[in-house]
């Protein structure tokens, strides 16, 4: 448990200066990190020596720092929130990494995600498709009391759990197709679970999907990539209930 | 009429708010489509109050500093909302919530304001339920609860350890309904900047594009701020790191008067601060003190056995368990309110009994509620807590006690507020965490959430009105007069000033800095002596950073050191204002303990006599030292008594 240090790392990371412009990895080399040290705590002191040395930090996207806001979102050596299960890149800690290891670190890749700066990329499409319908359609006030309508504890458990989906994106940068599927079905089953989202679960679905299409995500082929990478457990089977109780209404119709 | 006319209605405590609802203005619908409003920040506050306004058919243009409104800072609250439904017929009610808050809060809140919170919150459960929250639920399908400190009922409403967060999804997607609707246009990745101002009223905002850095103007009818608290004024908190005081900081530069700034709370239970690479403080909710006893070693070699390592703290016996919440306050043990437990931990520290290598740390332990109750019943609690706890202290709190110590979490202060939560310039509205409004000089848990919501779902939305209601001949606003062109220059100069500097040390540099002033001389306990030498350094420093800081990067870029730099520059003013009000608070009140004012015991001495008011301090100019004014707090309902939680 006591913390140690790692004498020497090799950050190899991806800059690119704005969306237009291309892309290159760069590395470099940082030492005395403690493993105890978060990894955006790393990312920190490799930009205070970057600056120090007159260079451009690395920008990277971060806010609540403990794997709530879903903010951050590196590629690490190879997966999305780097190794560790169930954790945000900025709850991933310097233990999980050995000493003289070369870190590579890549922003989501997903054509639906562009690139901003370094590692920052547009996530707003994950805006769009909830605007498509990921609600349900109250105003405030004039509403029944809060224990008029009891729902199970099971149903609220369950809704609780895809209700979890903090809209990272990781799920995307993991699918090969670049699918948001288990970010959809991750909504689309919170509300369903509940007799407040239930009335308009189909219709919901339903333009949540056309949304996400047309925004230029993939389409699912069940690899179970995501649920794999997902910091919160989205579970997959999310996916299969969208598909089966939602979906088939589209070729019904 | 002084400024400060805090438009209090008349009549009885519990017809004030409906009574003021029945006397103000109301805009009608086909108006109400030509006014715009601006709303500054989208956390439970912002968002909610972009939907509702939304609804109600304003034009309104909301802005955020993340990527998505969704990542507020609101979405890290744990532990859960403040009702007074009285579901566990525990002989709970609008008044016993009114009067907890106000005897949490030390006195030093407006008991109307702090009303007309707990009236409307029973409202807020019933609006989050109908939009899809998923409250714990008990078997039968009812709403649970379970209890926070400072209170003797059981009346917060949880989601897990995700109460914020689902909160937060309810009023974004609500707003989010708006969007599609077309009432309501986000402007995400936009920074404010500075609040335009014509013939005296709001009439607009500068906000940096963050991606292409391009200034903007925006205009509007009416200015709403609902852009959180400035507790990043200490560097280490449990607030996000873009949380900042800026936007409330240029709100007072332009007339808004900034209201007990020097009300902060220090939250007991965090994850200690390890080394000086750390970036941030992570809290451990509140309401594991339902469940966990706080303690430490009553033997001094204990204390050294486990600093070397040579015991953990399973090896203590119960009876050399100093449980010492237990035993200084019997009745409210482990759930006295924030301030009284944080400073019970410095106080056990300081004499030498903290746990950890740095011997700043207690122990909250679940042993005890483990036994009772099952590791199925904690894990079900508290699961994704523990599971935070593991991740990042690399221990298993099932297994060992957590480590925590007190840490900078909330901000009482703000700016300052009518009952129509409009400031002091006409027009600018100021919402949630941003304002000072209702938790006086100590807040007691899960009473944020609900004080943005309220503020945000049922107050402002009808409060609002009674100023655009006389608006509605103004035309759209033009950004391209002069005001807007002046505000527009003066915050291009400043940027350009600060990224001139080309200096040598980062912004983070400064910032750590400041945050040890801050922490060691305006933190947990404070003194006059301490107090002066406070405001000096931070003067030294803040000449320092503007000779000397370096930011790197372009301007029309994404450039978060940029970004940075302009929230540290304010909070060097901002903690020099904290300072200020705290040496001029000559007395102890909830989260503000002044050694100059303190029982034999050591707790916390009020001076009713002299300091029963809210400061509120005027903006003079660059250089000149703020005028203090003061509102009078008028107490009619509630005995005025000292605190005791014993
Ligand atoms: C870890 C943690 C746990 C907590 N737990 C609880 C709890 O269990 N119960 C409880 O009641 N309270 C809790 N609190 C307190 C509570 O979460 C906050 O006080 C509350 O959420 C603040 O909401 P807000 O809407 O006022 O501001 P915030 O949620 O902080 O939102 C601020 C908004 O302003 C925007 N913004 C800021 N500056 C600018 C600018 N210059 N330009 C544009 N936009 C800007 C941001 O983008 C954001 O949208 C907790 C706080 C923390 C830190
Ligand atoms: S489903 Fe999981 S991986 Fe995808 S956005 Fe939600 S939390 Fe992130
Ligand atoms: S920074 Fe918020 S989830 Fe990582």
């Amino acid at each position: 448990m006591a913390d140690k240090i790692l004498k020497k790392l090799n950050i190899k990371v991806w800059r690119q200066n704005s969306a237009s412009e291309k892309g290159r990895f760069e590395t470099y080399p940082i030492e005395n990190i403690s493993t105890g040290a978060s990894f955006l705590e790393m990312m920190d002191i490799l930009n205070e020596e970057l600056i120090n040395e007159g260079k451009d930090p690395v920008a990277f996207d971060h806010d609540c720092r403990e794997g709530i806001c879903g903010t951050c979102s590196l590629y690490i050596n190879g997966r999305p929130h780097g190794p560790d299960t169930e954790v945000t890149t900025c709850q991933l800690h310097m233990r999980k990494f050995k000493d003289g290891q070369t870190i590579t670190i890549e922003p989501w890749r997903a054509a639906a995600f562009p690139v901003i700066k370094d590692l920052v990329v547009e996530r707003s499409a994950f805006d769009k498709i909830l605007q498509a319908g990921g609600f349900v359609s109250v105003n405030t006030g004039g509403v029944p009391d809060g224990n008029a309508i009891p729902v199970s504890y099971d149903d609220a458990e369950e809704s609780m759990d895809a209700a979890a989906c903090i809209g990272c994106g990781a799920c995307v940068a993991a699918c090969k197709n670049s699918s948001a599927m288990l970010f959809v079905s991750a909504k689309v089953s919170h509300l369903a679970k509940l007799p407040q989202g239930k009335v308009e679960a189909k219709r919901r679905a339903r333009s949540m999907i056309a949304k996400m299409d047309e925004l230029g995500f993939g389409g699912c082929t069940n690899t179970g990539a995501c649920e794999v990478e997902c910091p919160k457990s989205i579970s997959i089977s999310n996916i299969a209930r969208l598909n089966r109780e939602y979906l088939v209404a589209r070729f019904s119709e | 009429m002084s400024i400060l006319e805090s438009k209090i209605p008349e009549g009885p405590l519990e017809e004030k708010w409906s009574r003021h609802k029945s006397n103000i203005k109301v805009v009608s619908p086909a108006n109400k489509r030509k006014l715009d409003i601006i709303v500054v920040g989208t956390g439970l506050g912002g968002a909610s109050a972009a939907a509702s306004l939304g609804e109600l058919g304003y034009n309104v243009k909301a802005f955020c500093y993340q990527d998505s409104p969704r990542r507020a800072h609101s979405i890290a609250a744990q532990g859960g909302i403040n009702a007074a439904k009285n579901y566990q017929n525990d002989n709970d009610s609008v008044f016993r919530l009114f009067y907890d808050t106000i005897k949490g809060g030390d006195y030093r809140a407006r008991e109307a304001n702090v009303y007309r919170l707990a009236e409307v919150s029973p409202n807020i459960i019933d609006q989050c339920v109908a939009q899809g929250v998923p409250f714990g639920r008990e078997y039968g399908g009812t709403l649970a609860n379970r209890s926070f400190g400072g209170v003797l009922v059981s009346r917060t409403f949880y989601a897990r350890g995700q109460t914020g967060q689902q909160l937060l999804i309810g009023a974004y997607q609500a707003m989010n309904r708006q969007i599609s609707k077309g009432n309501v246009t986000m402007y995400s990745r936009h920074e404010m900047l500075d609040i335009v101002k014509i013939d005296g009223k709001a009439r607009g905002i500068i906000a940096r594009d963050l991606v292409t850095g391009e200034i903007k103007r925006f205009g509007a009818h009416a200015v709403v701020v609902a852009t959180g608290g400035y507790g990043n004024v200490f560097f280490l908190s449990t607030n996000a790191m873009g949380s900042n005081g800026s936007a409330a900081w240029q709100c007072y530069k332009k007339g808004a008067f900034m209201s007990n700034p020097c009300f902060v709370q220090i939250h007991p239970t965090c994850i200690p601060v390890h080394g000086t690479q750390q970036s941030k403080l992570t809290l451990m909710s509140e309401s594991l003190r339902n469940d966990g006893r706080v303690w430490v070693p009553k033997k001094k070699e204990d204390v050294e056995k486990l600093r070397k390592g040579e015991i953990k703290a399973n090896d203590i016996p119960d009876e050399d368990r100093d449980f010492y919440l237990e035993r200084r306050y019997p009745s409210y043990g482990n759930l006295v309110p924030r301030d009284v437990a944080s400073r019970a931990a410095k106080e056990r520290c300081d004499a030498g009994f903290g746990v950890n290598a740095e011997g700043k740390a207690v122990f909250l332990d679940f042993k005890y509620s483990i036994e009772r109750l099952g590791k199925d019943v904690i894990e079900a609690r508290y699961g994704n807590l523990f599971q935070m706890y593991e991740k990042i202290t690399d221990a298993d709190p099932y297994k060992e006690p957590m480590m925590i110590y007190p840490a900078i979490h909330y901000t009482m202060g703000g700016t300052w507020v009518d009952y129509n939560l409009m400031t002091t310039v006409p027009g600018l509205y100021s919402i949630g965490e941003a304002n000072f409004s209702d938790h006086g000089a100590n807040r007691l848990g899960a009473s944020a959430l609900m004080q943005g919501l309220a503020d945000g779902y049922f107050i402002l939305p009808y409060t609002i009105g009674d100023y655009l209601a006389d608006e509605i001949m103004t035309p759209r606003i033009d950004t391209s007069s002069s005001e807007f062109e002046e505000a527009e220059k003066a915050v291009t100069g400043r940027i350009e000033k600060l990224f001139n500097i080309k200096g040598s040390k980062t912004v983070d540099h400064f910032h750590k800095k400041l945050g040890n002033i801050m922490w060691d001389y305006v933190g947990m306990s404070r003194n006059a002596e301490d107090l002066q030498k406070a405001v000096k350094q931070i003067r030294e420093l803040r000449e320092e950073f503007w000779a000397d800081v370096r930011i790197p990067g372009e301007l029309n870029n994404l450039n978060p050191e940029l970004e940075k730099a302009g929230r540290v520059a304010d909070f060097f003013d901002i903690g020099e204002l904290i300072a200020l009000d705290a040496l001029n608070r000559n007395e102890s009140c909830g989260g503000h303990f002044r050694e100059e004012s303190a029982t034999e015991e050591g707790e916390a001495k009020r001076d009713d006599e002299n300091f029963t008011y809210v400061s509120c301090w005027e903006y003079k100019k660059e250089g000149q030292d703020p005028e203090l004014h003061k509102e009078e707090l008028v107490f009619e309902n509630v005995k005025l008594t000292q605190r005791s939680y014993k």
